[in-house]
C-alpha cells in the first residue's frame, strides 16, 4: 500500500476509495508488528491514537473536506511533545514521561488530518550521529540490520526507509535528519531555522534545533513541510516569513541554476567512492540544465570544533531542567537537595549526555568563557560570512551529506571524537542557520549514499525544487532495502 | 596535548551537579583532553575581529503582549511530579 507513488499516490487512493485512512493505518501498523522487532525504530506505537485519528481522516474525506495529508500515516521523533502520549527523548531521564501539551508541529500535522503512528527512537536528547545512544537500544539500519541508520533521528529514518510509515518528523541540531536519510537512501529536510516552531520540542541546543522532515522523495518532504511550517506566537524564535506553496513550485526547470561545489566538503575526510558517487548525481543535475561551479568554502573542521563548544554549552543550560524535582526520573531517598540532583541526573542520563553537558560546564565557566564560548561564537560568525559570500555567487551548494556510508553498530561508540566527525559536512549549516536537503544519490558497496544541497535563508523551495527535478530524472529514491 | 586534571573534572562535575564515579571522572578527563585538543583551532584560526554570533538569523526578540493565555493546568502539569503532595513538589529538607 506504501508504494512508489508516495504521499500524493497514497492521496488519490484515499479520495478515490481505493483503501481507507483506517485500511492505511492497519497496514502501517501490521508491518510495525512485523518488522519493528528487529529494527527498534519505534519507542512508543500509539495504535489507538492512530485508528481514531485514520476514522475521523475517513469522515473528512467522506465530507469533501480533505487536505493533501488527511488521512496519510506519519511517524514523530520522540523528542515532540505529544498530548498523553510518553514522550521520552530516548532517555532514562523521561522514561514514564507523559506529555502535558502539544507541539506546534505535531498539532499542525493533526489539524492536517495526518494520522500519529508512534513516537520514533532517537539518540538521547538528539546527542548522536548513530542512533546508538537511546536508552530504548539502538535502532538498526533496514538495509543492514548490522549497521547504524544513523542519528539521531535514527528510528523516523529507518520507519520510513524500511516502509513502516510514509514520512516521519525529525529534528536536525547538527545534521540529525540529514545524516540519517543519507545513511538510509530517503529524502531528509532541514528547513532553515526558525521556519518551523520549536514549542513542545525538546531542547538540545536552542539556537540549532531546527524540525524537519523525513520521507521518501522531495515532494512527500514538500507537502508535509507546508503544513508544519510558519510562525508561531508560543516560539519567539520562529519566523515571520510567509510560507510559500512549496509542492506548488516543484517541476521547475533547472535552467539558469547555478550549483556550487565547496572543495572543503569534497576533501580526503570523504571516503573516495562516496565521492565519486556523489559527483555522478552532481552530473545529473548538470544534465537537467544546472550549471554546476567551483567554489571556495572551507572551514568544516573549524565548524565541527565551533559546534563542539556551543551545542553543548547551550546543552548545559537547557538539560539543567532536568532535577528530579518537577517531572521525570529521580533517584531513591535523597539525602539532600545536592544529592537528589547529583544522583537524579548521574542516573538519568547517558554517556554522551552527561559528556555534553560537562563539556558545556566547562566552556562556560569561569576563565574559559572567552576562550571556548566565546571564540566558538566568533568563529560561528565567520562561517555564517563565508556561506553569504558563496550565495552571492550561487543559487544552491552540493556536497555529499555524510562522509561514509552506513557504519557497523559498535565501531565508533567507543570513540565520541570519531563519532563526532561523522558531521563534518552537516554542522556549519545548523551554524548558519540555513535550509539543506539530503537526498538519496545511489549505492556504494550495497549501501545508500547521499546528495546534500545547501541554500541561503528561507530557500526550501528552491532547494526541493531541485531535489524534485533530479528525482524525476533517476530512481534512486525509488531503491528499498530487501 | 591539553593536560585537564581530575580536579577541574570533579569540579565541573559539581557546576553541572551530576555524581561521577572515579571511573567516569578518569574517562571524562580524557575526553576533555582530547576534545580540548580538537577545539584548540578555534584559536589557532585568525579571526577577524567580528561580532559574535548568538541567534542564526541575529533577529531581535519579538515581545508578545502582557496578558494571561491558557496552559495546561496545574493538575495536568503535578501529574508528572515524582514526589507531590497537596498539590506541591516534594523535595529533601533544606532548613533544619
Amino acid at each position: 500500500m506504501i508504494g512508489d507513488g508516495g504521499i500524493r499516490a497514497l492521496r488519490e487512493a484515499l479520495d478515490q476509495g481505493e483503501f481507507s485512512s483506517v485500511e492505511l493505518t492497519e497496514t502501517c501498523l501490521a508491518r510495525i508488528a512485523e518488522h519493528d522487532a528487529e529494527l527498534n525504530a519505534f519507542i512508543t506505537v500509539t495504535a489507538e491514537r492512530a485508528l481514531e485519528a485514520a476514522r475521523a481522516a475517513d469522515q473528512r474525506i467522506a465530507g469533501g473536506d480533505a487536505g493533501p495529508l488527511t488521512g496519510i500515516p506519519l511517524a514523530h521523533k520522540d523528542i515532540f511533545c505529544t498530548r498523553g502520549d510518553l514522550t521520552t527523548c530516548g532517555s532514562r531521564m523521561l522514561e514514564g514521561f507523559v506529555a502535558p501539551y502539544e507541539s506546534t508541529a505535531t498539532a499542525r500535522l493533526a489539524a492536517a488530518g495526518a494520522v500519529p503512528l508512534g513516537k520514533t527512537n532517537m539518540d538521547e536528547f538528539a546527542m548522536g550521529s548513530s542512533g546508538e545512544n537511546s536508552y530504548f537500544g539502538p535502532t538498526r539500519n533496514p538495509w543492514d540490520p548490522k549497521r547504524v541508520p544513523g542519528g539521531s533521528s535514527s528510528g523516523s529514518a529507518a520507519a520510513v526507509a524500511a516502509g513502516l510509515a510514509p514520512a516521519a518528523t525529525g529534528t536536525d541540531t547538527g545534521g540529525s535528519i540529514r545524516q540519517p536519510a543519507a545513511l538510509c537512501g530517503i529524502t531528509g529536510l532541514k528547513p532553515t531555522y526558525g521556519r518551523v516552531s520549536r514549542f513542545g520540542m525538546i531542547a538540545y541546543a536552542s539556537s540549532l534545533d531546527q524540525a524537519g522532515v523525513l520521507a521518501r522523495s522531495a515532494e512527500d518532504c514538500a507537502l508535509v513541510l507546508q503544513a508544519m511550517a510558519g510562525a508561531d506566537a508560543r516560539d519567539s524564535t520562529c519566523a515571520h516569513e510567509p510560507v510559500p506553496d512549496y509542492a506548488g513550485e516543484l517541476g521547475g526547470s533547472l535552467e539558469g541554476l547555478t550549483i556550487g561545489l565547496p572543495a572543503g566538503y569534497w576533501g580526503d575526510h570523504v571516503d573516495a567512492d562516496v565521492a565519486d558517487q556523489v559527483c555522478a548525481a552532481c552530473d545529473e543535475l548538470e544534465r537537467a540544465g544546472a550549471r554546476l561551479v567551483d567554489v571556495s568554502l572551507a572551514r568544516c573542521n573549524e565548524a565541527i570544533a565551533a559546534y563542539y563548544v556551543l551545542a553543548p554549552a547551550e546543552a548545559s543550560s537547557n538539560l539543567s531542567r532536568y532535577d528530579g524535582v518537577r517531572y521525570g526520573h529521580r533517584c531513591n531517598a535523597p539525602r539532600s537537595l545536592q544529592d537528589l540532583y547529583e544522583r537524579t541526573r548521574a542516573e538519568g542520563f547517558g554517556p554522551e549526555v552527561k559528556r555534553r553537558i560537562l563539556t558545556g560546564t566547562y566552556a562556560l565557566s569561569t576563565g574559559y568563557y572567552d576562550q571556548y564560548y566565546g571564540a566558538a561564537q566568533k568563529m560561528r560568525r565567520v562561517i555564517a560570512d563565508d556561506f553569504a559570500g558563496v550565495f552571492e555567487q550561487v543559487d544552491l551548494l552540493a556536497a555529499p551529506t555524510a562522509p561514509n556510508v552506513a557504519f557497523r553498530i559498535g565501531e565508533k561508540s567507543a570513540d565520541p571524537i570519531a563519532m563526532y566527525h561523522s558531521d563534518i559536512n552537516t554542522v556549519a549549516v545548523n551554524l548558519a542557520g540555513l535550509p539543506a536537503i539530503s537526498l538519496p544519490a545511489g549505492m556504494v558497496r550495497e549501501l545508500p549514499v547521499g546528495l546534500q544541497l545547501i541554500g541561503p535563508h528561507f530557500s526550501e523551495a528552491r532547494l526541493l525544487c531541485a531535489a524534485h527535478s533530479l528525482q524525476q530524472r533517476t530512481d534512486w529514491h525509488r531503491s528499498e532495502p530487501r | 596535548m591539553h593536560h585537564i586534571d581530575k580536579e577541574t573534572v570533579a569540579h565541573t562535575a559539581r557546576l553541572a551537579r551530576i555524581a561521577l564515579s572515579e571511573d567516569e571522572t578518569e574517562k571524562q578527563r580524557e575526553h576533555f583532553s582530547r576534545l580540548l585538543e580538537m577545539v584548540s583551532q578555534l584559536h589557532e584560526a585568525e579571526l577577524p575581529d567580528l561580532p559574535p554570533m548568538h541567534h542564526p538569523l541575529d533577529l531581535l526578540q519579538p515581545l508578545r503582549s502582557d496578558e494571561a493565555r491558557p496552559a495546561a493546568g496545574t493538575d495536568a502539569l503535578m501529574a508528572g511530579a515524582p514526589a507531590e503532595s497537596d498539590g506541591l513538589f516534594l523535595v529533601p529538607k533544606v532548613i533544619e
